[in-house]
């Protein structure tokens, strides 16, 4: 029997010493922090302030793959012409760039919704800030853990 | 000779000799009997009586299993039920010092305590009181729910990949199961079972990967007692992270708890009379969603391989833990009234194997199940000098030895070893088989692997995995016990945030701290990554305790624990 012995990167010892899920851990970047998501938010809306409320943020408590980890929102609105959502922008502030994605619509959208799934680096907020037709902000905010797991049962 | 049986059935004070403890005295001077009868015993019979088993890990054969002296509880859940043990869990639901249900309920005692009461479990008496229960009550008034985890966790079930289980679960016509360790047999294996067995295996929280469509069926309505029954399935939900995703590629977990809400209200919309989720969320994740999700009865918990001899009551949702190693078997019984739940009863009934006699029936299936293998399973390997067991938050001697093998038999400083929450336990001078230690290593995905890795490395491991357990928010946890590390001391704070609850790491063979920078070689096991080099583990436990031919294990003061 062969006993072979190799140094491994971070990244490979968490996978194999906890039995791990590491593609998803953080690489050698620098990776965002909240105050540069703060700095994203304030060069697109100056210093208007946010509610919470309305946009619903559908996201795992844990990432069961941080290459893939799926995003689901929708933003409670009627969508008529008088009263509807024409942006929702996505952010997450421990990834090397914190802008993630963000969906326009109109009142022929129908529904302000939308599903797709983002990269995360390491446990993180992802914050999703959606833009009212009458230029109101709201915002949701969840966190992922992106774990190296093993050792369940 | 007299048997241990008779010695219980006759319940005489010499018992007393024997576990030479104030508390086995205590029982023995009583005079307590115990036989099948009593332990059937029930009040006034319901409208419908749920029984529940879980989490048996394949545990064929009667069997010892100490449960954790150390079992700690963070945010909400601190120092309250079921994290409680020993004296704790005693006086809070008023259990007696000593006797039969502190035996099968905490490790106070438990090497004496076993020497009279002997092992629990087995199929075959499983069978006998699920039989009576039936023959009492009338198979149209009874339902038989399994927790999971029943298809995994022994030699037998490794090697059938969970048909032996599958065809006791039959045996027993059980009505629905749900699944964890399950997973581990792939995807194929998962989806074969699911189609051919003659029960419904449930899960509303598995969807497809592309397209977010059920895997499985997520309830099943049954008519028992006159009463609409609907049982919501629940996977556990960290299967792809605590176990390897590799072997379940297109499939996706997850708690979802607003899903689950529109079963509930769908169930409700169809008829249902009472709503069960036989769930395998853990205890702490199972009582924060019964305060969140609205509309069920009954919660049957599974997982965190809790016994509970009380239901606790979450509003007006009822949960009930029955254990582990098919120790226990729960009966509910619920009066149905105006289609609402009126009232209920409920009994952890203990399964002493010396007292329950084997129905015949099962007693030939397990039989020819083990016969195939019984070359393997018989095999003395070496003897226990102390006591083997393997629950506890922190550690346990069975994963001492398993951690001491490692570092033997692969050369290395360190060795980790997972925190899983089965496996059976040893009392000294019971013979090592080659079945004990597949009791506590049968897995598929058994590798024991050998690296470097800094001391860093190492923190973050810790770190990283201490937070599945003691994340303040049940949601956020992953489930386990911690990682066992062999070789290395530390110190941890339940209470602090993941990075900050690890210090103090000691490098054991020096005595020194364990140098951030520098490279240790290190052994470990399960790892859920894909392609892991390694002989199984069992191979290098085989070796190690042939080898040693008597295990004796030193009470493990490596680990320091506060904040609890």
């Amino acid at each position: 029997m062969t006993f072979k012995a190799f140094a491994p990167t971070r990244r490979q010892a968490l996978q194999l010493a906890a039995g791990a899920f590491a593609a998803a851990l953080a690489p050698n970047l620098a990776l965002a922090t909240e105050a540069q998501v703060a700095d994203e938010l304030k060069k697109l809306f100056g210093g208007k302030s946010m509610a919470e409320g309305k946009v619903k943020l559908d996201l795992p408590e844990i990432a069961e793959n941080g290459l893939v980890v799926p995003l689901n929102l929708e933003v409670d609105s009627p969508m008529t012409d008088a009263d509807y959502v024409k942006a929702v922008h996505v952010f997450a502030d421990g990834n090397p760039l914190p802008q993630v994605v963000t969906y326009h619509f109109t009142p022929a959208s129908g529904r302000a919704s939308a599903s797709t799934r983002m990269r995360l680096a390491q446990t993180q907020n992802v914050i999703a800030v959606a833009e009212m037709s009458d230029g109101k902000l709201y915002s949701a905010k969840a966190q992922v853990k992106v774990t190296i797991g093993g050792c369940g049962g | 000779m007299i048997s241990r049986r008779d010695f219980l059935i006759a319940g005489t004070a010499l018992a007393g000799l024997f576990a030479g403890q104030p508390g086995a005295l205590a029982q023995a001077a009583r005079g307590q009997t115990l036989s099948q009868g009593d332990l059937l015993k029930f009040g006034a019979s319901g409208t419908v009586t749920l029984l529940h088993i879980t989490d048996i890990h394949a545990q064929l054969v009667p069997i010892y299993f100490r449960e954790p002296s150390v079992n700690l509880g963070v945010g909400e859940a601190r120092g309250v039920p079921p994290h409680l043990t020993d004296q704790a869990f005693l006086d809070v639901f008023k259990v007696p010092v000593g006797g039969r249900d502190a035996y099968a309920m905490t490790s106070l005692d438990f090497q004496n305590l076993a020497k009279t009461y002997g092992r629990m479990g087995g199929m075959d008496r499983m069978a006998t009181l699920i039989k009576a229960i039936r023959a009492e009550r009338g198979d149209d008034k009874v339902l038989l729910l399994d927790g999971g985890d029943g298809l995994q966790g022994s030699w037998t079930s490794l090697k059938t990949k969970g048909e032996d289980m599958v065809k006791v679960f039959s045996a027993l016509k059980t009505d629905a199961m749900v699944g964890h360790w399950e997973f581990t047999y792939g995807a194929d294996r998962v989806a074969e079972i699911k189609d051919k067995a003659p029960f419904a295996f449930l899960a509303q929280n598995v969807r497809s990967v592309e397209w977010q469509e059920p895997v499985f069926e997520a309830r099943k309505t049954f008519e028992k007692g006159g009463a609409k029954v609907a049982v919501i399935g629940q996977a556990f939900p960290r299967t792809p992270i605590s176990n390897p995703r590799w072997m379940i590629p297109d499939w996706e977990f997850g708690i979802r708890e607003d899903e689950m809400q529109k079963q509930v209200d769908a169930a409700r919309a169809d008829g249902a009379d009472v709503v069960v989720l036989l769930s395998h969320n853990g205890f702490d994740v199972d009582r924060k969603m019964a305060s969140r999700v609205k509309g069920i009865d009954v919660v049957f918990t599974a997982h965190t391989h809790d016994a509970m001899p009380a239901v606790v009551q979450v509003g007006q949702t009822l949960l009930v833990a029955s254990g582990s190693h098919g120790k226990f078997l729960s009966r509910l019984d619920l009066d149905v009234k105006d289609r609402k739940v009126a009232g209920f009863r409920f009994q952890l009934i203990p399964v002493f194997s010396d007292v329950i006699a084997p129905d015949p029936e099962m007693a030939k299936l397990v039989a020819d199940i083990r016969a195939p293998y019984a070359k393997d399973i018989d095999r003395v390997l070496g003897q226990a000098g102390s006591l083997l067991y393997r629950r506890g938050n922190f550690n346990g001697t069975l994963d001492d030895m398993i951690c001491d093998a490692m570092m033997a038999e692969r050369d290395a400083e360190i060795a980790l070893s997972p925190g899983f929450r089965w496996g059976a336990s040893l009392l000294p001078g019971d013979p090592i088989t080659f079945e004990q230690v597949a009791n506590a290593t049968a897995i598929t995905y058994p590798a024991c692997y050998r690296m470097t890795m800094t001391g860093k490395q190492l923190k973050d491991v810790l770190e990283d995995v201490a937070d599945n357990i003691f994340h303040p928010d049940p949601y956020f946890q992953g489930g386990g016990d911690m990682v066992r590390v062999g070789g290395v001391g530390y110190s941890i704070d339940v209470g602090k945030e993941i990075g900050s609850r690890i210090s103090d790491m000691v490098f054991l063979k020096t005595g020194k701290a364990l140098e951030a920078d520098r490279s240790y070689t290190v052994a470990g096991w399960a790892s859920v990554n894909q392609n892991v080099e390694g002989p199984p583990i069992w191979e290098i436990v085989e070796r190690y305790v042939t080898a040693k031919k008597t295990i004796d294990i030193k009470p493990n003061a490596s680990v320091k624990v506060s904040g609890a």
